[in-house]
């Protein structure tokens, strides 16, 4: 049985959905004008914004920061979840009660903290985004990847998928990389979808380290050109957007996808 | 350079900023925070209402309940815990953001986050021990809500099954 709509619900959604859009689309105008005249429509805020080298630069710096953390989560959690989820079930609670510090934590005070603990160690790691910058990111995507692959590891029956490959004769690494990363791929990639996200989003830390990630290249922009600021905004939302995007894709193909070692 | 809203706003006879409206003050970084406090109190707050089961509805009317009496005498109970909850949860993310806030007004209503980042990593002001004093204090609020949120969200989930 279908409950009829009511009208007041309609309203709400209504209310509810300018709310949330009239931002964008005021973003999306304000975008459209033209830097000098301030009048209607301009793709010029967008080419201010394709011709700075510093956009490719900080976009650039700040997708590599993202498969960097990816990378050394994916290789930290795997791993580890896995051993967890096999022979130590009981620090499970364990490990979901850490991944909660970083929201007790949050990341203006993580970055006082980090560069004070970290003051003093070599300059290729503190004065590299590639170095401190990831290593803060990795703390800051934990309980992202850590919940997706614990939601993924409980999905599948790992002793019988670990005891039939260990039957078979297969190795540790044997058994992780063909055995248990193909069926845990899905909740991998969702990890790396949202880990994606934070990174190309985060602002705090990379402005307190004085690195020229993107987020702090949009508030440079932010504060100098009112017009291409919108635009670069627009860009920065159509990457998060994706990323999102392609995270339900994957959490539609894991709810479909047939189901191995069943 | 005027926002849109404001343009809109202003053609048809009432400039919010000539009575006394200013996006980049307290009143405009509430405003700006509701952007991702009401997101995160739907999915907080939506299981909990899925919890509330039809069931309970109807034996409170065959009780003879008006709908009022419903909300006040189990509706809202049920809810308190998880309600509470969310109220610390959405402190807790609004006590933290700092990168709204500073985006929005560069910096200039003095919140904690801010005051930590202008005394790190300030040119004129800089004091990093005091900067750091503040994180502690700042940790130590969040590390009570945390106290208290993570015993209250174990009470509601009894309800969201």
């Amino acid at each position: 049985m279908r409950t009829r709509i009511r009208p007041a619900a309609v309203l709400w959604l209504l209310v509810g959905a300018v709310y949330f859009f009239l931002p964008l689309v005021a973003t999306a105008l304000f975008s459209l004008k033209d830097e000098l005249t301030g009048k209607c429509c301009s793709l010029g805020s967008y080419q201010t914004i394709l011709e700075d080298p510093q956009f490719a630069k900080a976009l650039r710096q700040s997708f590599i920061l993202s498969l960097e953390t990816i990378a050394i989560s994916l290789i930290l959690l795997v791993p580890t979840v896995y051993w967890v989820h096999l022979k130590l079930p009981r620090l499970r609670p364990v490990i979901s009660f850490l991944a909660l510090i970083p929201f007790v934590v949050p990341p203006i005070i993580l970055v006082v903290g980090l560069l004070d603990v970290f003051r003093g160690s070599p300059d290729w790691f503190y004065a590299e985004p590639y170095g401190f910058l990831v290593g803060a990111y990795v703390i800051l995507a934990f309980p992202y990847m850590y919940f997706s692959l614990d939601s993924g590891f409980r999905a599948i029956d790992v002793h019988t998928l670990t005891e039939a490959a260990q039957s078979l004769g297969a190795t540790w690494p044997t058994t992780l990389f063909r055995v248990i990363l193909p069926n845990i791929r899905a909740a991998a990639l969702a990890g790396a979808f949202l880990t994606l996200a934070i990174v190309m989003g985060e602002f705090t830390i990379a402005v307190l380290a004085a690195f020229d990630t993107f987020p702090v290249y949009i508030q440079y922009i932010n504060e100098t050109k009112a017009y291409p600021a919108a635009a670069v905004s627009l860009m920065s939302f159509g990457i998060t957007w994706a990323a999102m995007l392609a995270l339900l894709l994957v959490a539609r193909g894991r709810a479909t996808a047939p189901a191995v070692g069943h | 350079v005027i926002g849109i809203v404001t343009q809109w706003l202003t053609e048809l006879g009432w400039n919010p900023y000539d009575h006394g409206f200013s996006l980049f003050t307290k009143t405009g970084i509430e405003i700006v925070y509701l952007y991702f406090q009401i997101p995160l109190m739907i999915l907080v707050i939506a299981p909990a209402i899925d919890g509330l089961r039809r069931e309970w509805r109807e034996a409170a009317s065959n009780l003879g309940a008006s709908t009022l009496q419903f909300w006040r005498y189990v509706g809202l109970p049920i809810l308190t815990p998880s309600l509470l909850s969310a109220v610390v949860l959405l402190f807790g993310n609004s006590f933290a953001a700092y990168a709204t806030a500073y985006g929005l007004t560069g910096g200039s209503v003095p919140l904690v986050p801010i005051t930590i980042g202008f005394y790190y990593s300030g040119d004129v002001l800089s004091n990093p021990h005091l900067a750091e004093a503040l994180a502690l204090g700042m940790f130590v609020v969040l590390a009570a809500m945390m106290a208290i949120y993570i015993p209250l969200s174990r009470i509601s989930s009894r309800w969201v099954r």
